[in-house]
This record gives C-alpha cells, sequence and structure tokens, in this order.
C-alpha cells in the first residue's frame, strides 16, 4: 500500500476516466510514432530520402523527433555503462585503479574531436546503411554523457553510510539485493541530477553530431541539426528560427514530462532523515498518481522492479561472510600489466602523431591552446560578472528563486549552437573581427550553469547570517567580499567547473562558423580541430584532440580541484 | 539455574582485535575477550567511548573478523553474519527510501520468505512494538523514537534468537529513551519478545543497570573486560531503590577506579607523551570546578550524584573528570571526584591568570604539548607540520585515537596561549601564543 489515496475520491477512481482515454490514447500514438520514426534509420544510405534535409517547416516535427529519439538511445546506453562500468569500479578495487582515471581523462576530451573517427569505424560496422551514422551520432552523444554519470554512480556507491551498509550486511541480503534495495536508492539523487545535466548538454551534441563531414564527404542525418546546417548553406535566417522554435518545444516537453517528474521524485531517495521543504509535485507526477490506469500501471511496475530487486540472487558461494584480504602480489602484477599497457599506448600515439608532423605543429597547438584557453577563462569571467549579481538577487528572493531555477536549467539545455548563425549574420553584416567576436558564441551556453549555481547557492545561503550582516550594518562592496560571495563560492565553484568544460567543447564549434559560402575563423585550438577534421588529417585532429585534454586536465588539477576542495571545507556551512 | 547447564548460545574465546600499522607494532583495541551468552539473559557492555564494546558487538555480529580468537554460534565457529542475529542500530540505520513496511520486512526477505507471510510476520512486528498505524510512513516523517521502534520491530521479526543493541537509545532524547527502555523490558518479562537473549552496548551505566541481568565493565585502551558483575533484581527495576543506586554507584567506582592505575600500566613509560586525550573543551573544564567549588559540592562530590545534577552521562562527564585528573585539578577516585590546591585556585581567578596557570599545568603535565613546544622553539621559522606528532601518536594508538589527542592539544594549548595552529596547512605555529 505505497499510495496515498484520497478517501473522498477514492470510489470514483473505480472505473476509468476520461484522462484515462486521453492517457491511453497518447500512450499508443506515441508508440506509433516511434515505431514510425524508428524506421527511418534502417534505411540504406544510398535512398535519397535518407540523407536529403528539406526546409520546409512541416518535416521539422519528424525531424525534432528523429533527434528526440538519438538522443534517449544515448540515454540509454550511458545508463547500461553507468551501471556496469561504476559498478565494476566500485566493486573491484584493481577495475577501479584503471577505471577511475580512464573516466577522468574522457571527461575532459573534446568529444566532438572524435566524430570523424567514430564516423569511420561505425560506417564500416553497418557499410550502406543509415544506421552506422546514426550509431556515430549516437556515439557523440553517449560520450558526452556517460563519463559523469558513471562517476556519480562510483561515488554513490562508495560512499554509502557504514550504518545501512552494516544493516544490510547483519541481514544478510544478497549481493543483488544489496544492490538494488540498497545501493542504487543510494545513488539514485545524484545519478538523476547528472543524468538531468548530461542531457543538457547532450542537446548540444546531437545537434552539432547530425552533419557531420569527413574529409570530402559531408552526411547529414535528419535532424534538428542537420536541419540548421541547411540552413547555413541555404542562407535561410527563417528556417533557422524555425529550428529554434521546434528545439524550443522539444525541450520543454522533455523537460516537463521527464525531468521535473523525475527530480521531483527521486527526493524520495534523498540521505537525509529530515523532512525537508516539499516543493509542488510537478503537474506530470500529479497526472499519473490521480489518473486511475496510469498510477495502476505505475503500481504494477513498481510493484515488479521491487519484485525484481528482492530476488535472493547471488554469486553461488558468496555467501556474506569475512572479506578477505587482497593479495599483495597479485596487485603487483596488475600494476605491472597496466603500466605495460599504458607505456605501449604512448608510444603508438607519440608515432602516430610523429610520422607526419614535427616539434612546431605542438608548439602550434601550444599557441592555439593558449589562445583558447584565454577565451575559456573570459568567457567565465564575463559570465560570472553578469549572473552572480542577477542570481544571488534571484536567490535571495524564494518566490523569484523558484521560478528562476527552472527557466535557467532550461536554457542550459537548449543547444546554443541553434543561435549561431543569428551572430554569425550580424558579424559578416559589420565586418566584425571574428577572433573577437565569435568569443560570446561560447558565451551562450555555458553562462546558464554559472546561473542556475549561484541562484541554488544564494537560496541556500542561511537567514540568520543574513540578519547578521544586515545588523551589522554591512553593505555594498564588503557585503559581497565578506558575507556573499564566500557564502555561494562552492556553488560558484560548481557552476564554473561544468561551465568550462562546456566552453573548452563549445570552441571546436564556436571557432569556426559559416554562413553559406562566407566562412569565419578564429585562431584557436578548437578551429584547428575543427579545420583538421574538415581536411581529414587525422594526425592533426589526434595531436589537437591530446592538446585540448591536457589543458582541461591540467586547468582542471591545477586550479578548480584545490579551489573547490577549499571552498567546500572553508566556505561551507 | 537450568540456563546454565543448557550449552551457550554464543561463545566469544579470547577475542582480539588489532590494528595494523605498517611500520610499528599491533595497535590493540580489543585484548582477550572472552564471553558466554545464555538463553534467557540480557547482557550489557558497558564502558566509555574508545574502550572496543562496539567492536566486539560487530565481532559477535559477524561483520568484524576477529584478529585472533573465535566466536562460536550455537557451537560452530562464526564465520559473517549468521541467521539467527539480529542488530539494532545506534543511528537506527532505516532505509530512508523504504517505508516502515518494507524496513521491517527487508531482513525476511532477505531468506526469501514469500510475500504474503512477509507481511503477515511485519504487521505482527508492527503491532508488537506499537507502531500500527505507521506502517505506510517513510522514516524521515518519523520521530527519533518512532524510527528506532522501526529498528527494533526490523530486528523482532526475522525472531533472531540473539538480539544485538548498540547504544539503542544513546540517540534519543531522556524522555522517549525512557519510554522505549520500560516497553521493551515489559514485553522481554512478559515473555512476549521473539528473542532467546539480549547482548547490548551502552555507556548509561544506569541504563545498564536497569535492564540487564549482566553487565561488563570494560576498560580502555586496550579494550579488556575489566570486571564482571551481576543484577539479579526482578523487572520492573526502581531507579530510587537502594539497591540499584548502589550498584550504580559500585560501577562508577569499578569505572574510575581503573583509570587511575589503568592509564599508568596502559601507557608505556617510556612515551609519556602517547598518552590518550579527550578533546574536552576549556568551558567545560572550567565548568566543572566552578560547579564543584560551589555549594552544596565544596570541592568534593560523588560521580553519579553529580551526573544527575548536571544531566550529563557517565561517558559525558568521565572524560571531563579525567582531564582535570591530568592537569592535577582535581582527584578522581572510587567514584568520587575531589578538588586539588590548583583546582581551587583556578576558580578563584580571572581570566588571564587562569590562561596562566593552565599553560603551567600543561607544561608540567601533558608532555605532548612540551614537546610541540620545544619543537617550535627550534625551528627557525616556529612552524612544525601536525602531521610529524600525528604520525608519533598514531605509532602508538589507533587513528581515531590520535586525532582525539590531537584535537584535545590543539585546543588547550590555544587556550593557554602555548602556540597555535594553523588548520589551512595543517602546522602548528608560535604565532598568537606568548
Amino acid at each position: 500500500m505505497t499510495s496515498t489515496v484520497y478517501p473522498a475520491l477514492a470510489n470514483r477512481r473505480r472505473l476509468p476516466n476520461l484522462i484515462d482515454l486521453a492517457a491511453i490514447l497518447c500512450v499508443f500514438g506515441a508508440l506509433a510514432g516511434l515505431g514510425h520514426v524508428a524506421r527511418g534509420t534502417l534505411v540504406p544510405i544510398a535512398s535519397p530520402d535518407a540523407t536529403a534535409i528539406t526546409l520546409d517547416p512541416s518535416y521539422l516535427p519528424y525531424y525534432a523527433a528523429r533527434t528526440t529519439l538519438r538522443m534517449f538511445a544515448a540515454l540509454a546506453a550511458s545508463l547500461l555503462f553507468t551501471f556496469i562500468v561504476a559498478t565494476a569500479a566500485a566493486k573491484s578495487r584493481r577495475a577501479a585503479m584503471v577505471i577511475i582515471p580512464a573516466l577522468d581523462v574522457l571527461q575532459s576530451v573534446p568529444i566532438l574531436g572524435f566524430l570523424s573517427f567514430t564516423v569511420v569505424f561505425f560506417m564500416n560496422l553497418f557499410p550502406g546503411h543509415v544506421l552506422g551514422l546514426e550509431l556515430a551520432a549516437i556515439f557523440a552523444i553517449f560520450t558526452g554523457q556517460a563519463w559523469n554519470m558513471a562517476f556519480s554512480l562510483y561515488q554513490s556507491l562508495t560512499t554509502i553510510p557504514a550504518d545501512l551498509d552494516e544493516a544490510a550486511r547483519s541481514f544478510r541480503l544478497t549481493g543483488w539485493q544489496r544492490f538494488w534495495r540498497l545501493e542504487v536508492p543510494f545513488a539514485v539523487p545524484g545519478l538523476v541530477w547528472n543524468t538531468m545535466l548530461s542531457m543538457s548538454g547532450g542537446w548540444f551534441f546531437v545537434v552539432a553530431s547530425e552533419a557531420i563531414s569527413v574529409g570530402d564527404t559531408t552526411w547529414k542525418l535528419p535532424g534538428i541539426g542537420s536541419y540548421v546546417a541547411q540552413a547555413l548553406e541555404q542562407r535561410d535566417l527563417s528556417a533557422v528560427f524555425y529550428a529554434i522554435l521546434a528545439m524550443l518545444v522539444v525541450i520543454l516537453a522533455y523537460d516537463q514530462l521527464l525531468f521535473r517528474p523525475l527530480v521531483s521524485w527521486s527526493a524520495k531517495f534523498r540521505f537525509e532523515l529530515t523532512a525537508g521543504l516539499q516543493a509542488q509535485d510537478p503537474w506530470v507526477l500529479r497526472l499519473v498518481r490521480r489518473t486511475q490506469l496510469l498510477r495502476l500501471l505505475g503500481d504494477w511496475l513498481g510493484d515488479a522492479a521491487s519484485a525484481l530487486g528482492g530476488l535472493r540472487l547471488s554469486v553461488p558461494g558468496t555467501r556474506p561472510s569475512f572479506p578477505r584480504k587482497p593479495s599483495r602480489v597479485v596487485d603487483a602484477i596488475w600494476l605491472a600489466l597496466l603500466a605495460l599497457a599504458l607505456a605501449w599506448a604512448v608510444r603508438a600515439l607519440v608515432t602516430f602523431i610523429a610520422t607526419s608532423l614535427s616539434w612546431g605543429d605542438v608548439g602550434l597547438v601550444f599557441v592555439l591552446g593558449s589562445i583558447t584557453l584565454l577565451r575559456v577563462v573570459l568567457v567565465i569571467i564575463v559570465s560570472a560578472l553578469i549572473w552572480v549579481p542577477i542570481g544571488v538577487w534571484l536567490g535571495l528572493r524564494p518566490s523569484w528563486a523558484r521560478r528562476a531555477q527552472p527557466v535557467a536549467q532550461f536554457l542550459a539545455a537548449f543547444p546554443a549552437n541553434l543561435f549561431f548563425p543569428v551572430f554569425v549574420v550580424f558579424i559578416v553584416r559589420f565586418g566584425l573581427n571574428s577572433d573577437v567576436w565569435l568569443t560570446p558564441l561560447m558565451l551562450l551556453g555555458t553562462q546558464w550553469y554559472v546561473l542556475f549555481n549561484v541562484v541554488a547557492g544564494a537560496a541556500a545561503f542561511p537567514g540568520d547570517l543574513r540578519e547578521a550582516a544586515e545588523n551589522f550594518r554591512i553593505g555594498g562592496w564588503l557585503w559581497w567580499r565578506r558575507v556573499m560571495l564566500p557564502g555561494i563560492a562552492p556553488y560558484l565553484i560548481t557552476g564554473a567547473i561544468t561551465a568550462t568544460g562546456n566552453a573548452w567543447n563549445t570552441s571546436i564549434v564556436a571557432e569556426v562558423a559559416s554562413w553559406g559560402n562566407t566562412k569565419l575563423t578564429a585562431h584557436g585550438l578548437g578551429a584547428y580541430i575543427a579545420q583538421a577534421t574538415d581536411a581529414g588529417d587525422m594526425a592533426k585532429v589526434v595531436l589537437g584532440v591530446v592538446a585540448m585534454s591536457s589543458f582541461v586536465l591540467v586547468f582542471n588539477r591545477a586550479l578548480w580541484r584545490p579551489l573547490y576542495t577549499y571552498a567546500s571545507r572553508r566556505l561551507s556551512f | 539455574m537450568d540456563t546454565i547447564i543448557a550449552p551457550p548460545l554464543l561463545e566469544v574465546k579470547a577475542c582480539r582485535q588489532s590494528y595494523h600499522k605498517d611500520a610499528s607494532a599491533d595497535l590493540i583495541v580489543l585484548d582477550d575477550v572472552n564471553l558466554s551468552l545464555h538463553g534467557g539473559e540480557i547482557v550489557g557492555l558497558l564502558g566509555k567511548s574508545g574502550s572496543g564494546k562496539s567492536t566486539l558487538l560487530r565481532i559477535v555480529s559477524g561483520l568484524l573478523a576477529p584478529t585472533a580468537g573465535e566466536v562460536l554460534w550455537h557451537g560452530a565457529k562464526l564465520r559473517g553474519p549468521a541467521a539467527g542475529v539480529a542488530m539494532v542500530f545506534q543511528s537506527f540505520a532505516l532505509f530512508p527510501w523504504l517505508t516502515v513496511q518494507e524496513n521491517v520486512e527487508i531482513g525476511l526477505e532477505a531468506q526469501g520468505i514469500a510475500r504474503a507471510e512477509r507481511e503477515r510476520r511485519a504487521e505482527e512486528a508492527i503491532a508488537l512494538i506499537g507502531l500500527g498505524g505507521y506502517e505506510s510512513a517513510y522514516p524521515k516523517e518519523l520521530s527519533g523514537g518512532m524510527r528506532q521502534r522501526v529498528g527494533l520491530a526490523r530486528a523482532l521479526v526475522v525472531h533472531p534468537d540473539l538480539l544485538l543493541m548498540d547504544e539503542p537509545f544513546s540517540a534519543l532524547d531522556v524522555l522517549t529513551a525512557e519510554t522505549l527502555r520500560t516497553d521493551l523490558i515489559d514485553l522481554w518479562s512478559e515473555g512476549k519478545l521473539p528473542v532467546k537473549a539480549i547482548l547490548m552496548v551502552t555507556h548509561n551505566i544506569e541504563e545498564a543497570v536497569l535492564m540487564c541481568d549482566r553487565i561488563l565493565v570494560f576498560s580502555s585502551n586496550p579494550g579488556r573486560v575489566a570486571s564482571e558483575l551481576r543484577v539479579d533484581l526482578p523487572h520492573p527495576r526502581n531507579r530510587l531503590d537502594p539497591v540499584f543506586t548502589q550498584k550504580v554507584d559500585d560501577i562508577y567506582g569499578l569505572m574510575t577506579r581503573r583509570t587511575t592505575p589503568g592509564r599508568a600500566q596502559a601507557v608505556p613509560a617510556a612515551v609519556p607523551i602517547a598518552t590518550p586525550l579527550h578533546p574536552v573543551s576549556t568551558n567545560l573544564l572550567a565548568g566543572l570546578i566552578e560547579t564543584l567549588v560551589a555549594a552544596p559540592y565544596d570541592g568534593r562530590a560523588a560521580l553519579p550524584a553529580l551526573a544527575a545534577a548536571l544531566q550529563l552521562e557517565a561517558d559525558e562527564l568521565l572524560p571531563i573528570a579525567e582531564t582535570l585528573q591530568t592537569l592535577r585539578l582535581a582527584d578522581v577516585a572510587e567514584g568520587d571526584i575531589l578538588l586539588t590546591e590548583d583546582g581551587r585556585r583556578f576558580a578563584a581567578t580571572d581570566t588571564e591568570a587562569r590562561k596562566q596557570q593552565f599553560a603551567t599545568a600543561l607544561r608540567a603535565h601533558v608532555p605532548l604539548a612540551v614537546m610541540i613546544r620545544q619543537v617550535l622553539d627550534e625551528r627557525w621559522n616556529h612552524r612544525a607540520p601536525a602531521l610529524r606528532f600525528r604520525d608519533e601518536l598514531e605509532d602508538h594508538m589507533s587513528p581515531d585515537y590520535a586525532e582525539e589527542t590531537l584535537r584535545a592539544v590543539i585546543s588547550w594549548g590555544r587556550y593557554a596561549e602555548l602556540f597555535s595552529y594553523d588548520e589551512e596547512a595543517d602546522q602548528f605555529t608560535l604565532e598568537d601564543a606568548e
């Protein structure tokens, strides 16, 4: 008996109501639509309508559906990856030695730089089929989503509260029961939140990866991204606006139908025993709870999942017992093997780059990387200057914060690259310096991460401290310096870290922009990678990607991580 | 008594738990503990925090493997959590995402019991423990007392032979804790609890005397069973009964008698800096001195009475008293605390003079503080990493103890302005010192 039924209304719910009918129609309609859209992925690549894009707006719903489908396919893959890899890392110390550093590096690799490799790989898997391209696009999105989700699950699995762990062990839960009753529920809030961030980032990649060019050939997968690419080629600004509108609708639907309910639901798994302030349930969740059939369906699914999680599956011979001590010899062998593999990989990489490139290229890449770094830093500073005051203002007013938060998250999810053409037209029209004016493109998508984190930080600022500050008449700059900025620092830094990662990735699409035949290029590592990809010069792409990963990694290690540790240790309440 | 003829439910034989640290000898947390537990009795493990009583409970529950010795459960060697043993946790350890009903069912689910049977037994346990009506609530909606009732129901529903309780009432307020204790004892004496024996850890002396038939008093560092006593009073017991208060007094005496020689025994004379210290705030020290100097104590008090008057539990009061003793501001013996001349002088002076007197006491009686000050004086920049002292302490005590000892010496050193500590750099300095 897990759901609450209001007694006065209970008897009215015996029979399916009108909403149920509507719900059934919606469900079947959605299934039929899904089938239709999914068929498009099985068409041979040579057929004319497989990869040709029409700018007729009436095709946009179909394109939007294809884009969304890609997105969810990638999400499913990311979840599968997360559950397998993060669990392996959490359960096996030796697996963790490999997986955790690998995830850490993969997180900082600019995904878009790899698109050209993966396309070739997947095209060879399914020669002559759109499915190969489809998978390449899905893989691109996957690589944007999976790492931080896996990290989140790993984090949760390794920080299970000691008393719950002991309770699970002393009641002799099997490994399977423990996973579904303790570990997964404990991980849900973090996983949902990270999935949401991943999805937000994913829209950007799906748009960027639908029009893929390898060397001379450009493939366009039906979708909103390729629609925009087509519009750019044909200099059709109104088509760009249609695409923006379609995307707006899609993201609004995804936000309202999936993520608001999911986040609200995940609050149940939060590991705090205090009843916090409950926000009102999103309308979809209310709908599900109030609709007889949907609720029954939900209950049935819940019960089935619960029964599945309660099964006494266990690996034979691993009934709860004392943990064994790890063998040092095996550890040593394992480490030696890893070192060998690493040495081999580095050698292969160096020989690959060295055959066609010289030290001069490395120097050039370093200079270009520094230029892009400068851009990234500027973007972060500018977004902080703009959004910190606004975010604090909003966050300190709860009624505003409640409204601003979803809007900021929504804006962060919106693929900023759809807006690029508008800016490019502007730059071309006024003949502006592309080195300077392409930079704001990087700001477009990244600033929202700063905003919604600052709003969250200001909203969490303790009321008594604000009153104390007011009582001592602390105002102006002193208030910012001594009261508010330290108070929101952990949040601001979290926002800045996410924004930086985003900005590096954006640089690959933002430093090169085109409008019909006009091509705008800024100097930077992003442009270098984009041009090398266009030219099909694999060695240069690899060098560029390695360089960018190194920049991100060093930047994270040298700046963000120490800053974050400091802030969460010293500047938290 | 027929309980003694029957084979014991549980036997702990020469159990020893040590913590292995690389370069040095093993640190012993629990040393040579023997215990046998029969059906029909409630046994209490009583001791100060860090005396290894919780460790012993975890060994008995099969959550922790002893370094040496063995645990026999129904005559067979224990290898991991056993069926027939259920545990109640200090922090309740409820799954926040499961309802009361689902939390209670979890142990049955682990045994693979069918759903209908599970629900029936869970409802039975819920009703027994007074949780009826709360079945569909989530733990976060409940008060602490109700949460611990869920913890109890969850343990009882599996009908364990042995119920383990790890300081089950210490996270609750006084009134709630008392209600739960009496409810549990009532069920026990009426024979309604589906368990054969109870083993509980507590640091509350009165709680032990109120509930247990047998009490094992632990000494600290390393944890040992220092003494064992029986409580033969019938249930329900009356706290005002002279026999009851005498038992409480006796235990206070046992626990404080052990501290004086026990400390000297446990700490080898060769390394005086390695005396474990309790991180007791100087405000508490001053507060206790002022209380003792005033009426009605006039410099001398019986610890049980003092604990009751100050509403402190034994393991809250004893560290303060022991610290005063370490600093020679008071003497503790046989359950009494007595202010020394220094203690009376401390009470009579103002803040500055107190700080000076405290500094003098630290220099005279806390070798670790002396050593830190010496090292700082010798260094050209008057800074020294805390890591160095932490490492040295960890050679002689567990990391937790080392951390506590370091925290204590930092706090006292700051108060005495003997040295100061830079948390950011984890270094001792002479910056704010005299």
